[in-house]
């Protein structure tokens, strides 16, 4: 325990002593910020129309803002971090050989666990970092939305996000392992999300592949958490998706071991 | 203190370390003498638990270095090629976090970093960021980071390259100290370093040990003789039969610069016989003009080319 919070400690050190985590936060912020407006005043618009209309025609408004706003809203969000997280986990490893370091980290008496999972949970409290000014949109628009605010919704959503999060993670910083650049770690990382995005839109064809895409498809497990609903088996498959990406750093780490150094 | 029993590293076919044994006592400062790619480094790595050895095994106080990895990564402080420092961290920091991943106790971290940047003159330096430092200040980090824990044994991995020839004075003293508390072992490809800093030298050569002992005693063991070089004005046959006639010489060599030119002889002989009066006496009395005459130590740079070539022609 001691040596992952140690890990921990110096990967959250040098994560805000350099720009990156400014700059990916700042970015994050600005283009999530500028989607929740959109969003929010789209849907606003309709419902105006709509009770209009309403009023009209004499059937009763219907519509839940607020829910449709966060379901629509975190849907943006599952997208943009697929962009966002290889620029986080782009240096985990790959910084680390390129200064010679690694050397340093397993000549210690740390084991490698220690080592993947410190790194882990810096990188995805960075994450977490990143995601929780959001909330500050939620609470503004739970301060003046009528029906109120789903919490419910807003807490599976981002629950669904940290989840979804965890793997994206996981899986940058196994790519990050395997090389010596931070360029290529990014590169390589953007795209197998952007593969993972592509297998998304494949799933939504009605045949037996595309079924079987749906079932792999880690932004289609998704969209249950977008609407409200916490499905054990999508917790379950990104949790398994998330240890099976530290179980291949752990083994990354350990054929440095015997390849040639 | 360090066990070394035939140890072999094989990339592939390649063998990088071939069948090694050495032993360390404890408080010695072992020198790794070898060309580069002689498998100073690879060995330096399997002793500290970063690379498996193929065959052979290597104990670490007691412990081997394969089977009790953690014992033997607690009780070693290792200082790569490249030093593995964090350049956005402070010196102090750093070696705080190095103290705390080798485990010292939470209580003993800062006294024991305190002591490391003593020893390694870094006081003045602890809360510069290390990417400020230069090439002869992260090298001494380098080495703090090696000793902040106190372990029994230091490696260090060409620790003078690459700095300037103060520096490398202030390191190799710096070595020395070392010795009375930790045993030492560092590598190089720079002879005098040896003679002036390590007890005992292995010197290895394409994966091979190709001579273990003292500097002292490998300069006078291996040049297996005294050697005198004359300088001589005459005719070289008549020069060849002269010296053939003085006992004791086991060795001549003439070599003829030009017609007007001195020839220019190297002879050997037996050790511990100094023939320099018996050579003078013998080509004055053969009418030659004797030009130049003295006696040749065998530094350790020849006894390393001769080692290290050796092995070469028995490979060829």
């Amino acid at each position: 325990m001691r040596g992952i919070l140690a890990i921990y400690r110096r990967e959250m050190g040098s994560y805000f002593a350099s720009p990156i985590a400014y700059i990916v936060i700042g970015f994050f912020l600005l283009v999530t910020g500028y989607f929740f407006y959109n969003i929010l005043s789209i849907f606003v618009m309709r419902q105006d129309m709509m009770a209009m209309q309403a009023a009209r025609m004499g059937s009763p408004p219907e519509m839940d803002v607020p829910s449709l706003v966060l379901r629509n809203f975190m849907g943006v969000v599952s997208t943009i971090i697929l962009f966002m997280i290889p620029m986080l986990t782009m240096g985990v490893y790959a910084e680390e050989r390129k200064r010679g370091t690694m050397e340093m980290l397993m000549t210690s008496p740390l084991t490698e666990w220690q080592i993947v999972l410190g790194k882990f949970f810096a990188a995805f409290s960075l994450y977490g970092v990143m995601l929780a000014p959001t909330l500050i949109f939620q609470v503004v628009m739970a301060r003046y939305s009528d029906p109120g605010m789903p919490w419910r919704v807003l807490g599976s959503g981002y629950l669904g996000v940290l989840l979804l999060g965890a793997v994206l993670v996981a899986i940058g910083s196994f790519i990050s392992s395997l090389t010596e650049s931070q360029i290529i770690a990014a590169v390589v990382t953007f795209v197998v999300f952007l593969l993972l995005w592509v297998l998304d839109i494949g799933a939504s064809g009605g045949s037996q592949t595309g079924g079987l895409l749906q079932y792999l498809s880690i932004l289609r497990h998704f969209d249950d958490f977008s609407r409200g609903v916490i499905d054990t088996s999508s917790v379950v498959f990104y949790l398994s998706l998330t240890v099976l990406g530290l179980f291949l750093t752990l083994r990354t780490l350990d054929s440095m071991r015997w390849r040639r150094a | 203190m360090i066990e070394v029993e035939h140890l072999t590293k094989s990339y592939g076919q390649a063998r990088a370390v071939n069948d090694i044994s050495f032993k360390v006592e404890k408080g010695e400062i072992l020198g790794f003498l070898g060309p580069n790619g002689a498998g100073k480094t690879t060995t330096m790595r399997i002793l500290t638990g970063y690379l498996p050895a193929t065959a052979g095994a290597a104990r670490v106080a007691g412990f081997d270095v394969f089977e009790q990895s953690m014992e033997v990564r607690k009780r070693i402080g290792y200082l790569p090629e490249t030093p593995p420092l964090y350049p956005d961290m402070s010196v102090r920091g750093y070696l705080e976090f190095v103290a705390r991943i080798k485990g010292v106790a939470k209580a003993d971290i800062e006294s024991r970093v305190d002591t490391a940047m003593e020893l390694t003159n870094l006081d003045e330096r602890a809360d510069d960021l290390i990417k400020r430092l230069s090439r002869g200040y992260r090298q001494r980090v380098g080495i703090a980071q090696a000793i902040v824990h106190n372990p029994d044994v230091v490696i260090l991995d060409e620790p003078t390259v690459g700095l300037d020839p103060k520096q490398i004075i202030e390191v190799r003293k710096l070595i020395k100290g070392l010795a009375n508390d930790h045993t030492v072992i560092l590598s190089t490809h720079i002879l005098p370093e040896v003679s002036m800093t390590c007890d005992r030298v292995v010197i290895i050569n394409k994966g091979r040990i190709a001579a273990v002992d003292t500097p002292e005693n490998l300069t006078t063991q291996l040049k297996g003789g005294e050697r005198v070089y004359i300088e001589v004005r005459g005719e070289a046959e008549k020069l060849r039969s002269t010296l053939e006639s003085i006992e004791g010489i086991t060795n001549i060599n003439v070599e003829t610069r030009g017609d007007d030119a001195p020839l220019a002889v190297t002879v050997e002989s037996e050790q511990g016989r100094d023939l320099r009066a018996g050579i003078a006496a013998g080509l004055v009395g053969a009418g030659f003009e004797l030009l130049e005459l003295r006696g040749v130590s065998l530094s350790l740079e020849d006894i390393f080319l001769q080692l290290t070539t050796e092995e070469q022609e028995q490979a060829a």
